[in-house]
């Protein structure tokens, strides 16, 4: 392994340099410093999703109502597609720490063979995770967001196989009156520095509207009871609610808005995702270049993969962290 | 470094041929732990809801996977198994240590402010 470090005459010295007392090359154990600082980061992040986590515990969104979807199927189906995004990084460790052992036995084939997996394994990944993103954003019910910054969410209840479940409802289900009309402002023909995103399909008013024609319709407050689930509120209670309190319609979930609870949920996982998908990205851009200088056998000239070793280490640590994205954002 | 990797996993209970073998091992072992926690997570059994030491059953189950995974990872998948107790120190205790205080303070924290709105001197549903 000391094929890559120039040894001086110190050999059989103290000092002078050439020693590693911790047998591992100046490299991989700056990696491993790395690794170390970088999941302080991580957990820095995680800790302070905690701490508003712990700040609003009786009203925080709950995952399997919110990441329910799959590509190309209809339905509910909460964790299985991450479950799926956590195989897939396993996966591309696996080939990863293979990759590693085949540099070990200086077998290039196998080395370029494992790495070109790994690098697909974290385009999946990444792929997936875009998909994960742009469904979060455009939601699926819809919601209204209160003065006091709530989300009230709507359904009604269904007997499925002889028993009464509450069933979400989406907003443009119920909503059927004729939206009021409303101009967009637009810097031209007004204050030029004030801009106006793209307006909600609906109002307030109409989904007063469309609740008070659809006696079935209640509201679902953010609040969980003592079973953990939303509280419903009565009819009564969900148009009092809706007319005294109702601010916006939401649609989806963004930096300022989530129509799943808490804008601080959508943040934080917008941040945290976010930052390891960067991670992912620049892990693949790094397992690229170890790439082509294995192919190039460069390596090989060397007659060292320590390299293709110290980015696998930087790999796993992107695993290492999306098993505890996954536990505290899916499973918690 | 001539294949100096350790061979076992569980103390020595799982013995492997080679290392190759040992990485499918583990990869069996980490698959196995993500099916657990992800058919918890969908079924949500109706034992997990009782709380332990503050937070429910199940969320400790889910932590406490979590942290059997990351094991595998970094001892298996990094070789951390096979490097010098000084430098696995060097790395392990001082991340465990610094997460530690930081989660406990702001948990700690969070739950402060949680009863602070709980009990009512500042309103915020309105």
């Amino acid at each position: 392994m000391n094929t890559t470090v120039a040894t001086t005459d110190t050999d059989g010295k103290t000092w002078g340099g050439g020693n590693e007392p911790l047998k591992a090359s100046y490299g991989k154990m700056m990696m491993w410093f790395f690794i170390v600082s970088d999941a302080l980061t991580f957990s820095g992040f995680l800790a302070a999703y905690g701490f508003s986590r712990f700040k609003f515990i009786d009203a925080w969104p709950i995952a399997d109502e919110v990441f329910t979807h799959i590509p190309f199927f209809h339905g509910n189906y909460p964790m299985i597609y991450v479950a799926f995004m956590t195989f897939v990084l396993i996966m591309s460790s696996v080939t990863m720490v293979l990759a590693v052992d085949a540099g070990h036995h200086m077998n290039k084939k196998k080395v370029t063979w494992y790495m070109f997996l790994t690098i697909i394994g974290g385009i999946i990944f990444v792929g997936s995770q875009a998909w994960e993103w742009n469904t979060f954003i455009k939601g699926d019910f819809g919601a209204v967001q209160t003065k006091g910054g709530n989300i009230l969410q709507f359904g009604e209840y269904v007997t499925v196989d002889g028993e009464k479940t509450f069933k979400r409802v989406a907003i443009s289900d119920f909503t059927t009156a004729g939206h009021t009309e409303r101009v967009a402002h637009e810097g031209k023909n007004g204050l030029w520095f004030i801009g106006e995103g793209t307006l909600p399909v609906y109002q307030v008013s109409d989904v007063v509207k469309g609740m008070e024609a659809n006696t079935d319709v209640l509201v679902r407050t953010q609040i969980l009871n003592e079973e953990g689930e939303k509280t419903i509120l009565s009819r009564a209670e969900s148009l009092k609610q809706i007319k005294n309190n109702g601010k916006a319609v939401v649609q989806g979930a963004n930096l300022q808005v989530n129509e799943y609870g808490s804008p601080l949920f959508a943040d934080f996982f917008f941040f945290i995702t976010g930052f390891h998908g960067f991670h992912v990205v620049s892990g693949i851009v790094l397992n690229i270049i170890i790439f082509f200088n294995v192919v190039l056998g460069t390596y090989e000239r060397r007659k060292s993969y320590e390299m293709v070793e110290k980015v696998g280490l930087y790999w796993h640590f992107v695993d290492l962290v999306w098993v505890f994205v996954f536990t505290f954002f899916y499973l918690v | 470094m001539a294949d100096a990797h350790k061979l076992e996993i569980f103390r020595g209970l799982v013995k492997f041929k080679s290392n190759t073998q040992k990485i499918w091992g583990v990869l069996i072992l980490l698959s196995i732990i993500t099916a657990v926690e992800v058919v918890l997570g969908i079924y949500k059994p109706s034992w997990g809801a009782s709380m332990v030491l503050g937070m429910k059953l199940l969320n400790w189950i889910f932590i406490i996977l979590t942290i059997v995974k990351a094991y595998y990872i970094t001892w298996d998948f990094m070789h951390m198994r096979d490097e010098l107790p000084g430098l696995r120190r060097a790395v392990v205790w001082t991340a465990i240590f610094l997460i530690c205080y930081l989660v406990f303070i702001l948990l700690q924290e969070g739950g402060y402010v949680f009863d602070v709105y709980d009990r009512g001197f500042i309103k915020r549903d309105f």
